[in-house]
């Protein structure tokens, strides 16, 4: 106030009339705003619930401690129909985490072989990865789905005539089937040195790093950290009397039986979002990589900076911090997506939530969950990569 | 995004937004709409499935027919909205329908927390299972370690899980939320068995490439009673759905045809007479809010009870299926209706 006081339009202001001052107009409008959202918000909540009231429905949250009654093709946590209607809705959020997680994964690796493919001297290679871009970047996500789930089952053969793979691996038109790990006691201690060769492996390397800048001289960092990861797990399990063992899959009635099972329904799924939102992704690579300046890699190279060193340690790290903004919400996409599940009959978390809607008939509760449960699977993976482009983003000096 | 959402969205939306417009009687929504609003199937070839050019026909669609008859005297002021099984109850719940003649079984849960009205049972169904005849199966107990296709949103689903479960046999569910998609999968051989209510697999075994590759399994593992559902809390129009069917019931017991309901009101006998509305000073129809012939109405339009399910689900039809339990009570069924008088 004391400065607007000093400026010559705060001189100049009539005095009186206060609704010509541009700060108290906004507040004013502000206020008129919120006050119409909040009589909005109270009469569609009131409305619902009379309405609720004249259709008998009952409302509240209570009916998740429900038994479920129904069973769910693929699970990661123990359930059956006598679970309760809570737990159908996290193993159907487990199920959409673990297709997300693992399109994510996916989806990244491709995307960035097929955009650094498009600017590649190789013409084939340029060539077949732009046709790829533009095949799946043009269809919708629904049809990419319904093209694997059709194809995986065409493909795929009967349970009878099931194809052996490697370590004891089936595949047929009910899943991949591989063995089961089952552990015993004394398995503990592999995971303890699992987490030991970790903890090394990043000891060993920050060392590395920091002895490479004072003295110059590279150690074996790659070889250190395998022969670290695989070997201390392996040598423990040799020594706590191989305390792993596997339930293998051997042909039943209907179908295989024992093993563990990846069904159809995933797989397909699976590879449609991962090769849909692949083809975002590498346009979001290329575009990246288009956006650092010639310049750079120029003066890399008239360093003496080798290609292959100039695209990794110049190149790419400048490219990322245009790449990872919109790369998050391809990650979004992705995970949003994955609710086209129901089309194939993927229990994901709308698949359960939806049969439970069905049978209970609470469409508000259930839809509210839904809301709650995207956002926050939205929101944490925006945070996530908010902090990954903090430390991505050019130290200014 | 998910359709599936979108659909739930607006269905809260309905309930939260639209309705106040609902204060005044179905009945009268009805009539000044000018036609019915029936949810039926997707399309159940026997139940209700529309033709190429989008005319629908079928046990339920006769349903609809009978209902808009009684009201409008017109079978065709309908307005048909295909559900899926998970997409029916929102529907209803609504308001999007008037009435849901759409093979659904009436079970407690429905009657009372999903806030519906049910009456009559136009059909006395039970779940059952189909297979290949290839796996040389001869009973639902031989099914362990099957992979069984199911749609959700159906007692079939929960019956499922308690069969098995019962009968200590595992097996892995693949759940599919429309019609089409749990055909497709079965024919593809996603799946060893397909679960649903009998006269829903005499009708999908039809459609299926090569129909005479399957059999239905002997076993009956559940009551399947069909009928009609209403919202609660309308009993005019609850008890006009109600008697649509009772109608249809009694004029297969009095021997009354869409071919001879003319001559029929000709008849001496008085509870005929009572029945088509032309006794002296009847108020047998408008009683219920219609007109007094309102059940002339219906025979012309759709037949008897009779008529109906051998036109569209029995002898006459490529189902073929029996009457069974659907008979009669005077012809060794259970199909009875309340007196008019
Ligand atoms: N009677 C059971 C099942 C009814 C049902 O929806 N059956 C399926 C399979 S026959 C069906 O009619 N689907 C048709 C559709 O979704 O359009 C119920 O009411 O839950």
């Amino acid at each position: 106030m004391s400065i607007d006081a000093t400026t010559p339009s705060g001189k100049d202001k009539p005095a009186g009339s206060i609704l010509n001052d541009p700060k108290i107009r906004g507040i004013i409008y502000q206020a008129v705003t919120l006050l119409l959202l909040v009589a909005f918000i109270y009469w569609v909540a009131m409305n619902t619930s009379e309405n609720l009231k004249r259709a008998n429905i009952a409302s509240g949250y209570g009916f998740l401690n429900g038994r479920a009654g129904f069973d769910v093709g693929q699970s990661l946590i123990a359930y059956s129909s006598d679970s309760t209607y809570g737990r159908a809705l996290v193993v159907g959020f487990f199920n959409t985490i673990l297709v997300a997680v693992a399109g994510i994964i996916t989806a990244t690796i491709i995307g960035f072989l097929v955009g650094i493919g498009r600017l590649s001297k190789n013409w084939l290679i340029a060539k077949l990865s732009m046709v790829y871009v533009e095949v799946f970047r043009n269809i919708p996500p629904l049809l990419v789905i319904f093209f694997w789930y059709s194809g995986v089952l065409a493909v795929l053969p009967q349970p009878k005539e099931s194809v052996a793979l490697p370590l004891n691996m089936y595949i047929n038109n009910r899943g991949l089937a591989f063995p089961k790990p089952i552990f015993d006691s004394g398995s503990q201690f592999i995971l303890l040195a699992l987490v030991i060769a970790v903890i090394g492996s990043i000891l060993f390397s920050r060392y590395a790093n920091k002895k490479q800048a004072e003295t110059g001289q590279r150690m074996p960092v790659l070889w250190t950290v395998l022969g670290l990861l695989i070997g201390l797990p392996l040598l423990t399990y040799f020594a706590t009397g191989m305390p792993i063992s596997f339930d293998v899959p051997v042909a039943g009635k209907f179908n295989l039986t024992g093993g563990s099972v990846v069904g159809p329904e995933f797989l397909s799924l699976f590879l449609a979002l991962s090769f849909y939102t692949a083809s975002f992704i590498a346009e979001i690579v290329r575009a990246g990589i288009r956006g650092v300046s010639h310049g750079q890699s120029e003066a890399a190279h008239a360093l003496g900076v080798r290609p292959g060193l100039t695209t990794r340690l110049v190149v790419v790290p400048q490219a990322m911090r245009i790449i990872i903004p919109p790369l998050t919400s391809q990650y979004l996409n992705l995970t949003k997506n994955s609710s086209l599940a129901i089309a194939i009959g993927y229990s994901d978390l709308v698949s359960t939530g939806g049969t439970i809607l069905n049978q209970t008939g609470q469409a508000i509760e259930i839809v509210s969950i839904w809301i709650v449960v995207y956002l926050t699977l939205s929101l944490s993976t925006s945070l996530i990569m908010n902090w990954f482009n903090a430390k991505m983003a050019l130290v200014e000096r | 995004m998910a359709k599936r959402i979108l659909t739930a969205l607006i269905g809260a939306a309905v309930m939260g937004i639209g309705a106040q417009a609902a204060s005044a009687t179905t009945l009268g929504d009805v009539k000044a709409k000018g036609f019915l609003q029936c949810g039926v199937n997707t399309g159940l070839t026997g139940f209700a499935s529309p033709d190429a050019s989008g005319n629908w026909s079928g046990f339920d669609v006769d349903y609809c027919k009978a209902i808009a008859a009684a009201i409008f005297g017109d079978p065709t002021k309908v307005k048909y909205t295909p559900t899926s099984a998970k997409d029916r109850f929102p529907a209803l719940q609504s308001g999007e329908v008037d009435v849901l003649a759409r093979n659904t079984t009436w079970t407690i849960n429905r009657d009372t927390a999903l806030g519906f009205n049910f009456r009559p049972v136009n059909y006395y169904d039970g779940q059952g299972f189909m297979v290949r005849k290839s796996l040389n199966v001869k009973s639902a107990l031989e099914l362990s370690g099957a992979a069984v296709c199911v749609q959700t949103g159906t007692t079939t689903e929960l019956n499922l899980a308690d069969y098995f479960k019962a009968n200590n046999l595992q097996y892995n569910p693949v759940v599919f939320e429309k019609l089409e998609e749990v055909n497709a999968a079965y024919d593809a051989g996603r799946c060893d068995v397909y679960t649903t209510d009998q006269s829903g697999l005499y009708s999908l075994r039809l459609t299926l490439a090569a129909p005479d590759d399957h059999m239905i399994l002997p076993e009956i593992i559940s009551k399947e009673p069909l009928g009609p559902a209403v919202r609660q809390g309308d009993d005019q129009w609850f008890d006009i759905v109600s008697w649509v069917h009772y109608a249809l019931v009694g004029a297969e017991d009095f021997g009354i045809t869409q071919a001879n309901v003319e001559e029929m009101k000709k008849s001496a006998n008085p509870d005929i007479q009572r029945f088509l509305g032309v006794e002296a000073d009847t108020k047998i129809g408008t009683d219920l809010g219609l007109e007094n012939d309102w059940a002339v109405k219906i025979i012309k339009a759709v037949g008897n009870y009779g008529e109906v399910f051998d036109r569209n689900i029995g002898t006459g039809s490529p189902l073929k299926i029996e009457r069974g339990l659907n008979a009669l009570w005077s012809k060794g069924g259970i199909q009875y209706a309340p007196p008019v008088r």
